[in-house]
């Protein structure tokens, strides 16, 4: 989560801006710190001879000086600011992967509209291909910040907010819903996993492939999956087209569970299914009254999802 | 006058004119004072009351926070907590301790028996009290607000935050406002009317400047939180709209108005300090404040810019880079009369006579930290959840350039 260590064109501008201010403000903490203790140390009123100062009322020269160098110092900072708000809100190269993110309360949806996939939470994206985001909601303000990637733009729901970068290197990087957006607003967390060309392209074949017909206990999952509630909210391509929650089409690819709340394994998703508020306050999904093999069920059939 | 205390025994003799206004200290002498100095230590006393009770919030906020998915507080608790800290401290506990010294130091300064209309000194700092009071009913109705002090639209909407959290605080916002807006206009009718003869503006301490350019501040900020707080309160009663986005509402609305005020309200709470720092180093130093005027201006200046600054709070909001850029730059030019005043305080001490007792350490940790202490100001974390916000580009540039 440091912005520190930069893996994109726009995280690198953002470090760069952010270096170059640093080391002023150190420069100028430094000059006037030093000052400070210098002055007070060199005129402190020593015992018996404690004397009237010269009453001086002030120096024209030197205060016109004070006020033109900070001056200079911000102009030598605003340029290369200016520059980088620029080049990181250009419009988008005409190759870029366009990805529409929606932001709930609280869990995050990713749409491919060119590839035609859907998922939650853990946004697939391909190295060396610049990635433009178009930011939307349906309830209120989130915000996506991917520390590493990226600066924070502003999910507002009735605007059309856009984010445009490069991934460099392949890999995992946290990212965090950052504007409060309710109970659960610390646990909206997400992942963005950068892959190889080659590796994005499996990712997208995968999502795409006909499922399996689950066997066994998979099987009873499903069963219980479709005759229940479950299908009222959550999309598993060619069983239910709920829309208020995640598309669990290809659940068992992904990692975490909740926008990042648990890694994914039979009890924790079994423990979720049977109460979620417990586990995410507020969360808008139901208790749904399973029992232990149930839920156990539903998980075995949810994990095979992949 | 607070010369007498329990016994009667008066701790310096007042000359004859003065004796006449001197009343008991009794509890009903206090509730009915219109005495400024009375008032002031009304304000500074109920201000620090709020001050702990803020603190206490903090402190379990750092509690909940002290290791990973702790559980010293419920989730919706925390969310209450940092609302209410939020909000307290700025309107319950600086304003007030401000207000404070505007009150017991102002007409001392410029020669002034009183404030001009004491009366409604008294009923500000009323008002005040009955707005403190209010929100923190809101704890003991056991539906504290829970929306941060931001209280961003459109979360703090009927729909999405049902209980009435949000009512006790937007009405205790707007009764604070009464308050303060009540006090700005008081003040600078006294500053501008009731100085002492031959006091011209520029003869006048910079404290007492630094008080008006703050009272014009709160007399022109405040409008703005008003009325965005009275779209809030009509959306929440009476079922107008002006925050639905299926209604076609544009919730940038709710930021823009909130940060002309909220930005503003950055240098209401500081430039008294920079007005109290001014004092004090000249005096222990035994120099007059170099270059005055120039410090007076500065203030004056930052208050001007303040409010052209706001939308460096919403950088990352999508307001594109034209937008981004001219507020970046606007940020940046408060520096400079920030700076002024830190290099003139230095060159106040230099060639001084300095008595190092330990009421100098806070003024001159002042002029070292203050550009610190302004940059946190003027990035005033919008959440402060996470205050942290090292990747907007603008949001770190304005927090080390002040």
């Amino acid at each position: 989560m440091s912005t520190l260590a930069a893996r994109s064109d726009y995280a690198r501008e953002i470090l760069h801006v952010y270096g170059i201010v640093t080391w002023v403000a150190i420069g100028i903490a430094l000059v006037v710190g030093v000052a400070l203790a210098w002055i007070i140390v060199r005129f402190r009123d020593r015992p018996g001879a404690s004397r009237v100062p010269a009453q001086t009322r002030g120096h024209t020269l030197l205060e016109i000086s004070w006020t033109i160098a900070p001056a200079l110092v911000l102009l030598a900072i605003a340029i290369p600011t200016i520059q980088v708000i620029f080049r990181t809100q250009a419009a988008p190269p005409r190759d870029a992967l366009e990805i529409t993110v929606y932001g709930h309360q609280w869990w995050w949806e990713f749409r491919y509209p060119a590839l035609q996939v859907v998922t939650a939470n853990e946004l697939h994206v391909p190295a060396g291909r610049p990635v433009a985001l178009t930011l939307q909601g349906p309830d209120v303000i989130h915000s996506f910040w991917v520390p590493r990637l990226g600066g924070k733009r502003d999910v507002i729901p009735g605007r059309l907010n856009r984010l445009t970068f490069t991934a460099e290197t392949p890999g995992e990087y946290r990212g965090q819903c950052a504007e409060f957006c309710g109970v659960s607003h610390a646990n909206m967390g997400m992942r963005v996993i950068v892959d190889a060309p080659d590796a994005f392209a499996r990712w997208v074949a995968a999502q795409k492939t006909e499922l399996a017909e689950p066997a066994g206990l998979a099987a009873e999952g499903k069963a219980i999956f479709a005759g229940r509630a479950c299908v009222g909210c959550h999309t598993i391509r060619g069983v239910s087209s709920g829309a208020l929650g995640p598309d669990l089409t290809t659940f068992g690819s992904r990692h975490t569970l909740a926008a990042g709340l648990l890694p994914i394994s039979v009890d924790n998703v079994a423990a979720w299914l049977k109460n979620p508020p417990a586990l995410k306050p507020d969360a808008k999904m139901p208790a749904l009254g399973l029992t232990d093999e149930q839920a156990r069920a539903v998980a075995t059939y949810l994990i095979g999802l992949k | 006058m607070m010369s007498a205390d329990s016994s009667g025994r008066v701790l310096h003799a007042p000359p004859s004119a003065l004796a006449g206004v001197e009343t008991p200290a009794t509890v009903l002498s206090w509730l009915t004072t219109v005495d400024h100095k009375r008032i002031g230590i009304l304000y500074g006393v109920t201000g620090f009351a709020f001050f702990l009770l803020g603190g206490l919030e903090a402190l379990l906020i750092r509690l909940q926070l002290a290791v990973p998915n702790n559980t010293v507080v419920s989730a919706q608790a925390y969310n209450a907590l940092f609302t209410m800290h939020g909000t307290t401290m700025i309107f319950l506990a600086i304003m007030p301790f401000n207000a404070a010294f505007f009150n017991y130091v102002v007409p001392l300064l410029i020669g002034a028996r009183d404030v001009a209309f004491p009366r409604l000194n008294a009923l500000s700092y009323w008002i005040f009290l009955a707005g403190g009071l209010l929100l923190n009913a809101s704890l003991l109705a056991g539906t504290p607000p829970d929306v941060g002090w931001f209280g961003y639209a459109n979360l703090t909407s009927r729909h999405y935050t049902p209980g009435p959290g949000v009512d006790f605080w937007l009405l205790s916002l707007q009764i604070l406002g009464v308050s303060s807006v009540i006090a700005a206009i008081n003040f600078i009718v006294t500053i501008l009317n009731m100085r002492a003869p031959g006091m011209t503006m520029m003869r006048m301490p910079v404290f007492v400047w630094m008080t008006l350019v703050v009272q014009f501040l709160i007399a022109l900020a405040f409008p703005p939180i008003t009325v965005v707080l009275i779209f809030l309160m009509f959306d929440r009663f009476f079922g107008t709209r002006f925050y639905d986005v299926a209604a076609g509402a544009d919730l940038h609305l709710w930021q823009h108005l909130f940060w002309i005020f909220g930005h503003p309200e950055v240098y209401i709470l500081i430039l008294p300090a920079f007005g109290i720092v001014s004092e004090v180093l000249p005096t222990f130093a035994k120099k007059p404040l170099f270059g005055a005027p120039v410090v007076i201006y500065s203030g004056v200046l930052i208050g001007f810019f303040g409010f052209g600054v706001w939308s460096h709070h919403m950088f990352a909001t999508g307001l594109g880079p034209v937008a981004d850029s001219a507020f970046s730059i606007a940020t940046m030019l408060i520096a400079i009369p920030t700076g002024v005043k830190i290099f003139n305080w230095l060159a106040t001490l230099w060639g001084g006579t300095i008595r190092t007792t330990t009421a100098l350490p806070s003024p001159s940790g002042w002029s070292g930290s203050s550009p610190s202490a302004v940059s946190r100001a003027s990035c005033t974390p919008r959440r402060p959840s996470t205050c942290s916000r090292p990747t907007a580009t603008s949001s770190s540039l304005t927090c080390t350039t002040s």
